[in-house]
This record gives C-alpha cells, sequence and structure tokens, in this order.
C-alpha cells in the first residue's frame, strides 16, 4: 500500500505505480489524494489548470505526481521502505504567502482536545509564541 | 509569566496562544507543564530565562489556550527555528512583528552544563532584554499600529525565514517524519528529522526533535551530551538571536 501526504491530506492507495523515483497514480486516486484532476486542459484545482506535458500521462493513463510536483517546483520526499510519499509547498508559493504578511491560518487542538483557530481571535491583538518540551 | 502579563493586558485587546511543538503529542507537554525537574530549581531556571522578581514570583497555570502542534506545522508555515520565538498578530490578522526570540538571549551559551548554573553577567543582559521585550509587547497593545515596534511591511518581509528551498525540503522531511512517528516506524522518523536538521542547520526546533523521539526520552528536557555536541558544532549559528527591537 501507497501512502501520499499532500497538503493537509493523508491518502492510502491500493493501485499506485512505483517506478524508481516517480509515483504514478490514476486520476481517480490523484483527485482523492492531491485535490488535481486530470482534464482536457491539463490538470486542473480550482481556477488553476496546468498544461500537461508529453511525460507526465502514460498509456494507462497515469499520471506522474512526481515530475508534476517537481515542475511546479514542490519539494518531494519519500521513505522507500514503508512506501510514503510527502509533497510539500513550493518556494514561491510560500513566498507569496509568507510575502503577504498575512499570519497563516491553523487549526490546533489544546490539551482537552479543544480546536481553536487563529481566525477565531481576529479583532484582538495576538501574541503567539511557541515552546517545546524538548 | 507569559501568565502575568496575559492578566495585565487581556481587557486590553491582547490574546496570547501558546503552541507546544512536540511530535510526542499531549502526554509529552503535559509532561512538561509538570516540569518536576524545573521546580526542584527554580532558582536556577529564573536565571535562565531572565524573568523579572516581581514576574516570576507571579507564577500561575496559563488561562489561555495552549495548542499542540505535533507536526510542527507552525515552525513550517512560519518559519520559527527554535522555541520559544512569538509572532505579534494585529487585529485584521496582519504579522507586525514575524517570529523572533521572545526576548531571551543566547544564554545556553553561558551556562555550566553540570549545573546549569550562569554566571551575573549574562543573567543580568538576560533580564534587560526579557524586561525590554515585555514593555515594547506592552507599548503595542497600548498604541497598536502607532507603536515604535510595529515594523514596516518592508522590514517584515525582511525578516521572514524559511523561504529557502533547503528549509522547504526539510520541512518536507519533518512532515513525513512526524507521519513516521505517528505510525510507530521509529527510526524511520528519525531518519527524515535528522535529514531535515542536516538541510536546516538555523533550526534548533529540529535538531532537538530529532534527538528527542525515543519513547523514553519523550517530555524530557534534552540537556544531555548530544545535546552540548551540538551546541559546539554549531557554534557559529546563535541559539537565541536577540530579538532586534530598534524602532523601524
Amino acid at each position: 500500500m501507497t501512502t501520499v501526504l499532500y497538503d493537509e491530506r493523508v491518502t492510502e492507495l491500493n493501485n499506485a505505480k512505483i517506478a524508481g523515483e516517480h509515483l504514478w497514480l490514476n486520476p481517480t486516486d490523484l483527485s482523492a489524494a492531491t485535490g488535481w484532476k486530470l482534464e482536457t486542459e491539463g490538470l486542473c484545482k480550482g481556477d488553476t489548470c496546468v498544461r500537461t506535458q508529453g511525460a507526465w500521462v502514460d498509456a494507462e493513463g497515469r499520471v506522474d505526481v512526481s515530475a508534476f510536483a517537481q515542475y511546479m517546483g514542490q519539494p518531494v520526499t519519500r521513505e522507500a521502505s514503508l512506501d510514503v510519499w510527502a509533497f510539500g509547498e513550493s518556494v514561491n508559493a510560500r513566498r507569496d504567502s509568507l510575502h503577504s504578511l498575512q499570519a497563516p491560518e491553523f487549526t490546533l487542538p489544546d490539551l482537552d482536545g479543544k480546536m481553536h483557530s487563529l481566525s477565531d481571535y481576529r479583532g484582538k491583538k495576538v501574541f503567539l509564541f511557541s515552546w517545546g518540551s524538548y | 509569566m507569559w501568565q502575568a502579563i496575559y492578566e495585565d493586558l487581556k481587557d486590553s485587546g491582547l490574546e496570547i496562544i501558546a503552541v507546544a511543538f512536540d511530535t510526542g503529542g499531549k502526554a509529552a507537554v503535559e509532561a512538561s507543564i509538570r516540569a518536576e525537574g524545573c521546580h526542584e530549581r527554580p532558582d536556577v531556571l529564573a536565571r535562565l530565562m531572565g524573568w523579572s522578581a516581581d514576574l516570576w514570583a507571579r507564577q500561575a497555570p496559563p488561562t489561555y489556550p495552549c495548542l499542540i502542534d505535533e507536526g510542527h506545522q507552525l515552525a513550517e508555515t512560519y518559519g520559527m527555528v527554535n522555541v520559544p520565538q512569538a509572532v505579534w498578530i494585529d487585529e485584521e490578522g496582519r504579522m507586525v512583528r514575524p517570529p523572533e526570540s521572545a526576548g531571551t538571549i543566547d544564554m545556553v551559551r553561558h551556562m555550566n552544563r553540570e549545573t546549569f548554573e550562569i554566571a551575573d553577567e549574562p543573567v543580568v543582559a538576560g533580564m534587560a532584554a526579557r524586561s525590554a521585550y515585555v514593555e515594547a509587547l506592552k507599548d503595542w497593545v497600548k498604541n497598536g499600529a502607532a507603536s515604535p515596534y510595529v515594523l514596516s511591511a518592508d522590514e517584515a518581509r525582511r525578516r521572514l525565514r524559511g523561504l529557502s528551498e533547503d528549509e522547504v525540503l526539510a520541512a518536507n522531511h519533518v512532515r513525513l517524519g512526524r507521519h513516521l512517528y505517528a505510525k510507530g516506524a521509529l527510526e524511520a522518523a528519525k531518519h527524515h528529522f535528522r535529514e531535515a536538521s542536516r538541510l536546516h542547520p538555523e533550526s534548533w526546533n529540529y535538531r532537538r526533535q530529532s534527538m528527542m523521539l525515543d519513547p523514553e526520552s519523550v517530555g524530557q528536557l534534552n540537556a544531555g551530551p548530544d545535546f552540548w555536541a551540538a551546541v559546539d558544532t554549531y557554534s557559529h549559528l546563535p541559539y537565541y538571536p536577540q530579538a532586534d527591537l530598534s524602532q523601524a
């Protein structure tokens, strides 16, 4: 079984094809795991479409997710022994979001398991500080 | 101590949110809040942290939210390289001071490694830094955008971290490592935390967490030989770069 970490998604898949450093997914799995859909215009998510490059789609209609991520500038990290793949955010995407100076939204549990989002505190000044037990 | 500051400022519109980066989750965080080891040595800790006697005397359990970030998600999205670091976020959700040390100085390099004792001179410097930082925070709560400690957009952008290829790749290794840890694949998880640390040596968060993933060490304060070896190896990298409070 293959596990794909993408954005906040964790998806377990049974039909992935692994070839060397490349992960190939059929369009159904691709959509489930990444949110990108294979359409006639290319790979699309929301309003964004990226024209499909020749080698991205194989004869069986699978998409080379690794090559697509590389094209998009996303880091790809893999634990081959357990077949787990992590796809991260590109430097450009990070820069665009951080340079807006809009504080990135998050939702995290407190010690009682209650969820808190940064946006719950809109209208107040927030002093957000990190610490660790280690 | 943040609790005392919170009590003083919450009616003036300040909210405090604490986020613990801890792959060990709730158990590790609760163990740390109990922190028996620290309470045995309160004098040492007060000197290490640079809190004024007044604030130190007002220690109380936090009533502000204490959140757990097992995946170091905020370290990644905000570019935080150590703990404690803090971000100031205004009423519209805009960062007016990006992550920086929350008033701490590089005390770890002035510490006796067996007793944790520190000479008077760095302690005085540490208290001055902490106190200046707390005063700056109070100024912001009182004066908002007119506070001299609110950075211009250009200056705030200049101070952002976490935007290199290596840092983004390191964050991805951490994400994978966290997933593997949760699945019980401890050795594989450690490998990815170490990779993250290698790619992003400025991140003490990654380095320290990578040393502390073993179940028996979860929730312990890491001041063992490996930690001090890292402090020596990375002596060119500030452990706590001091917050730059110059008025932009």
